[in-house]
């Protein structure tokens, strides 16, 4: 398939759209849903941007962390998350909090990259 | 006639009743609200009658339910009624609609001038002596809800720090989502849960955004619909969750103070001597259940009940939640 533009290209000229045409002619209810969709417009590029090595370094934590080299992300997520019901895992455990804040940091960056939280993660 | 015709003047025999018969509706205009509640600013005309006045609505066909948390607006009446004659700064109910009005369930009640919105109350000039009281008044206020007598109102449920990690554990696993994060909060606050304190009636939603605060500080506690009884550390709690802080995590109490002042003022007002160690279990409880509400929302959306674009977005918040509760589990294990 063609790439030029390329789909992060196509969703900056909706949000350049949505942010310098159409906010400006809105008002009320309308004006502030036209808010939220230009920061979910932001919210796609970024994970666009990082959505591959962010799933990559998850999968490499993972499998170091559950001792399975050939898992796959997301049967290694259910298996993480059987093991912290059972009690197997736990906040004492070695490398858990490290692996899950990593997990929500980059997470969080995608998501909400102003948020107070991320800050305070980032700090520690 | 038109519909909205047809409700202004229902709303008009209303007031005519409470106001007398040459009261006039001048306008009714919607604020805000979801689907199932509605609030609407009402303008009147009339000697006896203010010149505006609040309508909470429920249309018909969207009354709570006996399964719903919410409690229902006759009953969110009755309890701001209580909280009035316990003190509490509370709007003033002046009528509850009945069947027979044909305007759908709910209540009216005065206007209540302030600001509601959270980052106004934490930024603008115009509200930093108000800052400065919040805490001390909250925590009166919180000694004056918990100390209400709602032993004759059925409708409330029982609900306890442990009877929350149920439920929100049952919505979160039938959104069918994998967050081990959660999974990892729920267990060690099951683990770790403290000793109940003895029941008290709880506002259930104490935070900016539910109350009315003015350059004076708190001029009314707003928002009842889920009130319970519960742990009085659940109110403090929530009041400190991060997502409730605004931005201003420096500022533990809502982004505006610290615990400790309002704490202070509620055991001088009769409520149980409370340190700040007491809030942490109740503050990651928040974190936890305002994560899995926000997956809730987003599965509004999933569903098709709810097409919105902001419906939607609340799915991406749920990430904040998860750093906040692994920034507190943290502290758990060096603690």
């Amino acid at each position: 398939m063609h790439n030029q533009p390329t789909v992060s290209e196509l969703v900056q000229a909706v949000k350049n759209f949505v942010d310098h045409s159409a906010m400006p002619e809105l008002k009320g209810r309308a004006a502030f849903h036209a808010r939220v969709a230009s920061n979910v417009l932001a919210t796609i590029l970024r994970d666009l941007e990082s959505r591959e090595e962010n799933d990559a370094a998850e999968l490499e934590r993972l499998r170091s962390l559950l001792g399975e080299p050939d898992g796959k992300r997301e049967d290694l997520n259910e298996t993480l998350r059987r093991k912290i019901r059972a009690g197997e895992l736990t906040i004492q455990s070695d490398g858990l909090i490290e692996h899950l804040k990593k997990t929500a940091i980059a997470q969080v960056q995608v998501d909400q990259p102003k948020y107070s939280g991320l800050k305070a993660a980032l700090k520690e | 006639m038109s519909d909205k015709q047809e409700f202004d003047n229902r709303l008009q025999a209303v007031l005519r009743r409470v106001y007398g018969e040459q009261t006039v509706l001048a306008s009714a205009n919607r604020l805000s609200g979801g689907a199932s509640q509605e609030t609407w600013l009402l303008t009147v005309k009339g000697q006896s009658a203010p010149e505006s006045l609040i309508l909470r609505r429920a249309p018909p066909g969207m009354e709570a339910t006996e399964e719903s948390r919410a409690l229902g607006l006759p009953n969110e009446a009755k309890l701001i009624r209580k909280a009035h004659a316990a003190g509490v700064a509370v709007p003033e109910v002046v009528y509850v609609l009945e069947p027979e009005d044909g305007a759908g369930e709910g209540f009216i009640m005065s206007r209540v001038e302030g600001e509601t919105i959270a980052r106004r109350i934490l930024r603008d000039e115009e509200y930093a002596e108000a800052r400065k009281r919040l805490p001390a008044q909250c925590g009166r206020a919180l000694a004056g809800i918990h100390r209400i007598d709602a032993s004759d109102m059925p409708r409330l449920r029982l609900s306890t720090g442990l009877e929350q990690i149920d439920h929100y554990e049952a919505t979160y696993q039938e959104t069918g989502a994998c967050r081990p994060i959660f999974d990892l909060a729920i267990s060690w606050l099951r683990d770790n849960a403290p000793k109940p304190l003895e029941p008290v009636l709880v506002h259930g939603d104490f935070r900016l955004g539910n109350i009315m605060v003015d350059e004076n500080g708190l001029a009314a506690v707003l928002d009842w619909e889920i009130a319970h009884f519960g742990d009085p550390r659940e109110d403090v709690g929530w009041m400190c969750t991060n997502s409730w802080r605004f931005g201003q995590s420096e500022n533990r109490l809502g982004g505006f103070g610290d615990v400790e002042p309002l704490l202070e003022a509620y055991a001088e007002a009769g409520g149980p001597e409370l340190s700040p160690r007491d809030i942490d279990w109740w503050d990651m409880l928040g974190s936890m259940k305002w994560g899995i509400m926000c997956m809730g929302m987003y599965e509004t959306f999933r569903s098709g009940a709810d097409a919105s674009v902001e419906r939607a977005a609340i799915g991406r918040r749920v990430s904040e939640t998860e750093i906040d509760l692994i920034n507190l589990l943290e502290g758990q294990r060096h603690a």
